[in-house]
């Protein structure tokens, strides 16, 4: 019923308005078109999200997700207790903090580079070769960096050509950190970079004209003009981003760690997955643990997008 | 004078920006580049320090053992299956929902649209989802590689922003002819959208192709693994790859071949058919239409 009020307001009766009755009724090819959607959403969101009672819960297979006794917080005070929580909650917050200050601006300034190269095929052939490694797996680039990274491949060779000692990033936390920053910007620079390229493109040709009579030469046309036209993309970016702050990039470390970082590189949904299929904490333990990261996304999104909105007019929600 | 110096200044800043981006585009392609190269190579190659630049050996021996040994082909045909199943699927729910949501005057579309929204910032979980999967009975089930992924939020959202954006008038007037909205949407519609579609079906079909997560989860029937699966299997051990486990055999199907080639000619199959289709499709996104899904 909320909304139907919304709805009403919105339009606001420019010409007369239908009843709701009717306008259901005229709707009902709409709704059919909808119907399947709605219950893949059902299903597969929304279900789900009904499970996070587990949360709360000791889980028996037998009785199932209805049938399980609560257990009084019991999961939540034993993930205050857990070393191993609290190592993964702390990797997160890093790796994040290092995408957001390390990886995000990174297709900022591809974009403002690529967009001073004026010869279109050849920004074209490079927009490409940026862009693809996008669409492949982290299976697939995991595989390809364990190549690059193994003790005879090229790093090593290079390293061992200069006179410096082997090297194991995948075995070294700090290292390995690193790396997952680097291969990030490998395989989702180029494709941010798409998003400012549109907006550059949006950007009117006078303002660039007015901008040369006045004797700025390309860096100044860049800080003054180009900038502030992509500023609003960057700050949607910022915010989705800031809101998916405990998600690390799950994908991603899964295919490249292993025990051996697991102290600098395990994040909560690495150490969800292992919690619940590689060890005995139990289905509700970890359903707390995952609740308790989906809960600070979106306290992170909601916080940011509205503090973020107040200042400058742009936002998500 | 001074307009020739400057120029000339400018000349410069040209050459270190079309470096500087384009030692980054050779960085970014070389680690594909040297996969291949290892795919062809034999053992022993790889302590040549060469082999990193050019190849000692084009030997096509990992691929012909790929070809024969079962794991491998498999994985292609499942992961063919999911891809061509999933994306026309995918593309059948998507767009008659993307073009209801685009009707402002249908009730409750807005609850509707906060919804779908709230799941892109929100979920249960994996241990939820894993257990509601498990309820439906979709585990050893090809279609779990297919169904959980059949509608994508931010595609749904992009498509619905292009739809709305196209002029009234040309539903208007085959309306007037009595035409349903079913007719309106597969005439009119569908065919006056073709690039947001050429450019949504390739992110389902990527998604399709890059499935192993769910095949890691709820996939125990190692005949039903799709390419992805296998690929990953076969980095961390590469006696999963093998169909019967004698060790004399195995060094008789292998020959040529061995482990690292066989690895990286996996990853090779894995990611050639993107490489292939992406350049075709890769013009439609220059036109825009990623802002329309960020700017809801």
């Amino acid at each position: 019923m909320k909304a139907n009020a919304k709805t009403k307001v919105k339009i606001k009766p420019i010409g007369k308005q239908a009843g709701l009755g009717k306008r259901i009724l005229q709707s009902k090819e709409f709704y059919i078109m909808l119907l399947p959607v709605i219950i893949f959403y059902i299903v597969f969101s929304y279900v789900p999200m009904y499970g996070i009672t587990l949360a709360f819960k000791d889980f028996n297979f037998v009785k199932g997700i209805v049938g399980s006794p609560w257990n009084d917080f019991a999961n939540f005070k034993k993930i205050f207790k857990s070393v191993d929580y609290w190592n993964a909650f702390g990797n997160t917050i890093w790796i994040s903090a290092g995408r957001l200050i390390i990886e995000f601006p990174v297709p900022i300034i591809l974009a403002l580079l690529l967009n001073e190269i004026s010869k279109s095929k050849l920004k074209r052939v490079y927009q490409t070769v940026l862009t693809f490694p996008h669409f492949l797996s982290w299976v697939v680039l995991g595989g390809i960096v364990i190549n690059l990274l193994q003790d005879q491949g090229i790093i090593n060779q290079l390293l061992s050509l200069l006179g410096l000692g082997k090297n194991s990033v995948l075995t070294n936390g700090n290292q390995f950190r690193i790396l997952v920053f680097v291969s990030n910007i490998w395989k989702e620079a180029g494709w941010s970079t798409i998003l400012y390229m549109a907006a550059i493109a949006g950007i009117s040709p006078e303002l660039y004209e007015a901008a040369k009579m006045d004797g700025a030469n390309r860096f100044q046309q860049a800080l003054h003009i180009t900038w502030p036209c992509i500023m609003s993309t960057a700050i949607v970016l910022l915010i989705l981003q800031i809101g998916s702050a405990m998600n690390g990039g799950f994908d991603q470390i899964f295919n490249l760690y292993n025990s051996s970082v697991y102290s600098k590189g395990d994040i909560i949904d690495t150490y969800v997955y292992r919690s619940a299929f590689q060890s005995s904490d139990g289905f509700g333990f970890s359903t707390a643990v995952g609740f308790t990261k989906s809960i600070i996304n979106f306290a992170l999104l909601y916080g940011t997008n509205k503090i973020i909105s107040k200042k400058t007019g742009t936002g998500v929600l | 004078m001074k307009k020739h110096r400057k120029k000339r200044r400018f000349s410069i800043a040209d050459l270190i920006i079309k470096l500087v981006i384009g030692i980054l585009a050779l960085v970014s392609i070389y680690p594909f580049y040297q996969t291949i190269i290892l795919s062809l190579s034999r053992e022993g190659d790889k302590y040549r320090n060469a082999v990193y630049i050019f190849p000692i050996h084009i030997d096509f021996s990992a691929y012909t053992f790929l070809l024969n040994e079962g794991k491998v082909v498999s994985g292609l045909m499942v992961t063919l299956f999911i891809t061509i199943v999933g994306t026309l699927l995918s593309l059948a729910l998507t767009i008659p929902a993307a073009y209801a949501l685009t009707k402002k005057n249908m009730p409750g579309r807005n609850l509707l649209m906060n919804l779908i929204i709230f799941t892109m910032f929100f979920s249960g979980g994996l241990v939820p989802y894993f257990i509601t999967i498990k309820n439906l009975g979709l585990i050893d089930n090809i279609a779990v590689l297919i169904l959980p992924g059949a509608v994508n939020t931010f595609n749904l959202i992009l498509m619905k922003n292009f739809f709305k954006d196209l002029p009234a008038s040309l539903e208007e007037s085959a309306k007037l002819d009595g035409a349903s909205n079913f007719t309106v949407l597969l005439r009119i519609v569908v065919p006056t959208s073709k690039p947001i579609i050429a450019a949504i079906s390739l992110f389902y079909a990527v998604d399709r192709w890059n499935e192993w997560w769910n095949a890691m989860l709820f996939i125990n029937d190692s005949s039903k693994f799709p390419l992805q699966l296998v690929l990953r299997n076969a980095i961390v051990n590469m006696g999963t790859i093998f169909n019967n486990t004698s060790a004399l055999e195995k060094m008789q199907k292998m020959g040529n071949a061995y482990t690292e080639s066989v690895q990286n000619a996996i990853i090779v199959i894995a990611a050639i058919p993107i490489l292939m289709v992406y350049p075709f499709v890769q013009k439609h996104f220059a036109s825009g239409i990623m802002m329309g899904s960020l700017k809801e």
